[in-house]
């Protein structure tokens, strides 16, 4: 094989293994009986390591970034980092997701949310509209799919439907705004739209309509104001370790997207557009956290959480500047933890209780310690209380805005903080402070469930305590920037 | 390499919390020999470095560099000065005394005493900060347990309220003093051309008058929510209330001077030409508290309440002492930090006392306690007269120099501050006489007893304390001293 072909060949090495990975699995679901089925859950959680390990020892992007297969994907640091990000969150959602009545023993689960990775891993090194394009549908297709995947229950089927119906709206939208750049431009190259942008005299408003239109998209998939309403009903209906990775992962892959699109097609262009992205921020923020004081379903509280927090990454969003991507990274990686290790608990507790009531976990913390003290961790974390990951994901947030002198969005997402801590409070007394009749019933977690929750604990203590290593990456993945 | 003797207490009770996370929890005696090794070794070693630490060389001593995250210039910067080596202690002291008062406590002591230990490594990291970031790491650390603590083991009435209003309060004020943290750590990078938290650097980062006074009322205000400052303290008073006996004297004994230090040590001494500017307007508030702390407590008639609001006049007098910026007003400020939360330690450990084994705080119904717990009267009597600033005790030693620093400042602040000695003296007297003298109630005099032994131990160690400084006082002021005149050269010899 020649050297280019070897080099190519790097690019999408993940995507090819976790197709191989794909196949194993299919393999298996059909060779094994209903019993053995649960193993497929230990053969993609192994598999998507080893991919993880592969790939740091093989893939070597340059600072700037290459571009192969006909331009169409890149090959560097930040989409890097964010196929690691969103190859963890897979391994972790099947963790949890193998003991879920319905879901654990189907090899169908796997699949998809192989074929989901294999898409959020082309959004974040996509580099070509088209591409781009078929990597969303590819990620959301298999997502709608396992929204609804608990065909006999109204709930999960309302939700897939809904994701299903507003993705394929949005996306319809955004398609229409890739094809007018297509349509002035002549290429759906991102590099050729960039000097297209920068250098022939096209009319601002032109191009403003084409951002709003692909924004619509792309705010979809982030879940931010306008476009977050789906988020409550699809999480409270989807089965909770779906719930959790659409929160995360996809979330990430869509953060990666934003940036690469917005950052290379429209930095110079005639209009404020850091503006627009922080209304949307202030928004997101604000509805997010206010809405979330008024729910009694963890999961809808999650929710809007989740809405919540991409308005604080937006913020790092709109600082436009080097220490603002770091942050962004940083953030998502420190969310993803968190997010992940709250969806779990939820996940083991409803499995067991039955319930998403945040009343019904009245007295956790003499039940089952050690579940309550996972959720302490991520809801302190998610209120960004040291010395937990969203402490320092924040402060990193907020620093780069500060930094160019947004002081006003700060000041917001300050404030907003304040009212996330009084939701996530909520829900920790409840947990610690408030007692129950069925305090004294055991309430056991499964070896998957519980090696998930003490990797994300252990995670997000870490990256709270010796975050070094880890914000260096980040700069690793800001470094080929402006 | 010296030994890392700061680092050691730091993490000596996070080391204990984890360890008594792992034993089960129903192994309640080992549980709680364990707490009560890590804080007997945690204060040992306060007291060694108390001791070794050098008044002659002054400045910072057994400091402490390790990179944290050196390209952002974060590092884990650890020091002691004149001003934090008593508070080192003070916390060490409250520690192990917590620790024993809470020998008793039978709900999961395991969690109570974990979160306790937590509390303890971010009190005793924010004290020894030398980075900001790392001090605001800590801060945070040292205040959330609280919340835990006061929700599940505080008295049921109340402490679901309490607990959510003072973590909210205490999280309101640290943002807003992260904000301009932040603002500070940006402006040093233009002027030092660097990006650093370090404190040393930031000091002399040369930050420009209108930069200062811009940001100062964010960043002090911000930290003295803790101090208790009015129109920011009602948290406090409700927070002891409904906090269990060894949290009340972590609240009041160590938290509240993490306020009133964090302020002064980012706010004033990082800030100094803010300081100046804006003193005046603190003063008042101080004032404020100082007096109408003093009138509030005289009206309780919560036995736990009359403490809080004593807590929020003498911290009053803290902020006062820093906020005349003089050398008198400054050194009785920080001899009062340690002087106030050792004599509120020891109120609220007796107040805890009568009230496990009379079941009401209400100060009418109590009587009569002096024959039946003498120990605890003696001591509480000890406390009420620090409280008045009687000569001989830690009390006045702490509060004559703020008032001296206060007539300097002008005259009419110190008397109308001093009004408030009269009213102290007031509502002790009358606490004393009213729980401690009189008859006991007769339904009570059948199920009171004496304290026990262990109580009588921390009773008497916190006693100690605020005898031998107020006798000798040697033993603190040259130690303070050193400490202010390092604020007074910020402050550029004013």
């Amino acid at each position: 094989m020649s050297a280019e072909l070897l080099d190519s060949l790097q690019a999408i090495f993940p995507e090819i293994m976790v197709l191989i990975l794909i196949g194993l699995v299919l393999l298996f679901d059909a060779l094994w009986t209903e019993e053995q089925r649960r193993n497929l859950g230990w053969l993609t959680f192994g598999g998507i390591l080893l991919i993880m390990a592969a790939t740091l020892a093989v893939v070597h992007p340059t600072q700037q970034g290459t571009l192969y297969w006909g331009r169409m994907v890149s090959l560097d640091w930040t989409g890097l980092l964010f196929k690691m990000l969103i190859l963890f969150g897979a391994a972790i959602t099947v963790l949890l997701g193998m003991d879920v009545e319905n879901l654990g023993k189907k090899g169908e689960f796997y699949t998809l949310m192989l074929v989901s990775v294999i898409g959020m891993m082309l959004m974040a090194s996509a580099y070509d509209l088209v591409m781009l394009f078929l990597a969303i549908e590819t990620t959301s297709i298999p997502l709608y799919i396992l929204a609804g995947f608990m065909h006999g229950d109204d709930k999960s089927t309302e939700s897939g439907f809904k994701y299903l119906f507003f993705g394929a709206l949005t996306s319809a939208i955004m398609l229409y705004g890739f094809s007018i750049l297509f349509g002035i431009v002549g290429s759906t190259n991102l590099y050729d739209l960039s000097m297209a942008m920068q250098f022939k005299n096209m009319s601002p408003a032109l191009l403003l309509g084409t951002f709003l239109l692909i924004l619509v998209g792309f705010s979809f998939k982030i879940s931010v104001v306008p476009l977050h309403f789906w988020a409550p009903d699809v999480y409270e209906g989807a089965p909770t370790p779906v719930a959790g990775y659409l929160s995360t992962a996809s979330k990430a892959a869509g953060f990666a997207v934003l940036m690469r699109v917005v950052y290379t097609l429209y930095s110079q262009v005639g209009f404020n557009w850091a503006l627009l992205i922080s209304v949307i921020a202030v928004f997101s923020m604000t509805l997010g956290n206010f809405l979330a004081l008024t729910q009694k379903n963890i999961k809808r509280l999650l929710a809007y959480s989740s809405i919540a927090h991409a308005g604080y990454i937006l913020i790092g969003f709109v600082a436009v500047s080097q220490l603002g991507i770091t942050s962004i990274v940083f953030y998502l990686g420190a969310y993803l933890l968190t997010n992940l290790a709250a969806f779990g608990a939820v996940t083991i507790f409803s499995r067991i209780v039955g319930s998403d009531e945040i009343s019904a976990y009245a007295g956790l913390s003499r039940r089952a310690p050690v579940l309550a003290f996972a959720m302490l961790v991520s809801f302190l974390s998610l209120a960004g209380m040291p010395p937990l990951g969203g402490f320092v994901a924040k402060i990193w947030v907020f620093a780069a805005a500060l930094k160019e002198g947004i002081l006003w969005l700060v000041v917001i997402g300050v404030l907003n903080s304040i009212v996330g801590l009084y939701y996530y409070l909520r829900v920790l007394n409840v947990i610690y402070h408030h007692r129950s009749d069925t305090e004294n019933q055991p309430l056991p977690i499964s070896t998957p469930n519980a090696i998930a929750l003490i990797v994300l604990s252990i995670g997000i203590v870490l990256v709270g305590v010796f975050f070094a290593p880890f914000f260096n990456w980040s700069v690793l993945a800001a470094s080929g920037w402006f | 390499m010296q030994f890392p003797i700061i680092s050691f207490i730091v993490f000596t009770p996070a080391a204990a919390a984890a360890i008594i996370f792992m034993l089960p929890g129903e192994r309640k005696t080992e549980i709680r020999v364990t707490a009560l090794a890590a804080a007997a070794f945690a204060l040992i070693l306060s007291l060694w470095l108390y001791f070794s630490y050098n008044i002659a060389s002054g400045g910072y001593q057994f400091k402490e560099q390790y990179n944290w995250l050196p390209s952002m210039g974060i590092s884990y910067f650890v020091g002691i000065d004149g001003l934090s080596a008593p508070l080192v202690l003070l916390t060490g002291i409250v520690m192990l005394t917590g620790v024993l008062i809470s020998w008793k406590l039978d709900d999961r002591p395991r969690e109570f005493f974990a979160f306790l230990f937590i509390l303890a490594t971010g009190v005793f990291g924010v004290f020894v900060s030398l980075d900001l970031f790392m001090l605001f790491f800590f801060y945070e650390i040292a205040v959330f347990p609280m919340y835990l603590l006061i929700g599940i083991w505080g008295s049921k009435e109340t402490r679901e309220y309490a607990a959510m209003k003072l973590t909210l309060y205490l999280f309101i004020g640290s943002v807003v003093s992260l904000v301009g943290a932040l603002a500070m750590y940006f402006q040093a990078d233009a002027t030092l051309g660097k990006l650093t938290f370090n404190m040393l650097e930031l000091e002399k980062a040369g930050f420009s008058v209108s930069f200062q006074q811009l940001w100062f009322p964010f960043v002090f205000m911000g930290f003295a929510v803790l101090g208790g400052i009015f129109p920011f303290h009602n948290w406090s008073p409700d927070g002891h209330v409904a906090a269990p006996t060894a949290v009340s004297m972590f609240h009041a004994g160590v938290l509240m001077k993490l306020g009133a230090f964090a302020a002064l040590r980012v706010g004033v001494m990082l800030l100094p030409e803010g300081a100046k500017a804006h003193m005046w307007w603190i003063i008042l508030l101080a004032l404020v508290n100082v007096v109408y702390g003093a009138f509030i407590a005289s009206v309780q008639k919560d036995f736990k309440y009359v403490i809080g609001f004593s807590s929020v006049s003498h911290m009053g007098l803290v902020m006062l002492g820093f906020a005349t910026l003089n050398k008198d007003g400054m050194m009785g400020a920080g001899l009062q930090m340690f002087s106030h939360g050792v004599m509120t330690a020891l109120f609220f450990a007796v107040v805890g006392m009568v009230y496990d084994q009379a079941h009401t705080r209400e100060i009418p119904k109590l009587g009569g306690f002096a024959q039946k717990m003498p120990w605890a009267m003696v001591c509480f009597v000890i406390a009420g007269l620090v409280s008045m600033g009687m000569p001989g005790f830690s009390g006045f030693i702490a509060e004559f120099p703020i008032f001296m620093g206060a007539w300097q400042a002008s005259s009419w602040i110190a008397i109308i501050a001093a009004v408030s000695i009269v009213v102290t003296a007031s509502y002790i007297i009358r606490v004393i006489r009213n729980v401690f003298f009189g008859t006991m109630p007769a339904e009570m005099a059948s199920h009171i007893h004496d304290i026990s032994t262990l109580d009588k131990v921390a009773l008497v160690s916190l006693s100690i304390f605020l005898v031998g400084i107020g006798i000798y006082p040697s033993l603190m002021v040259p130690m303070v001293e050193s400490g202010v005149q390092n604020i007074l050269r910020l402050l550029g010899g004013a």
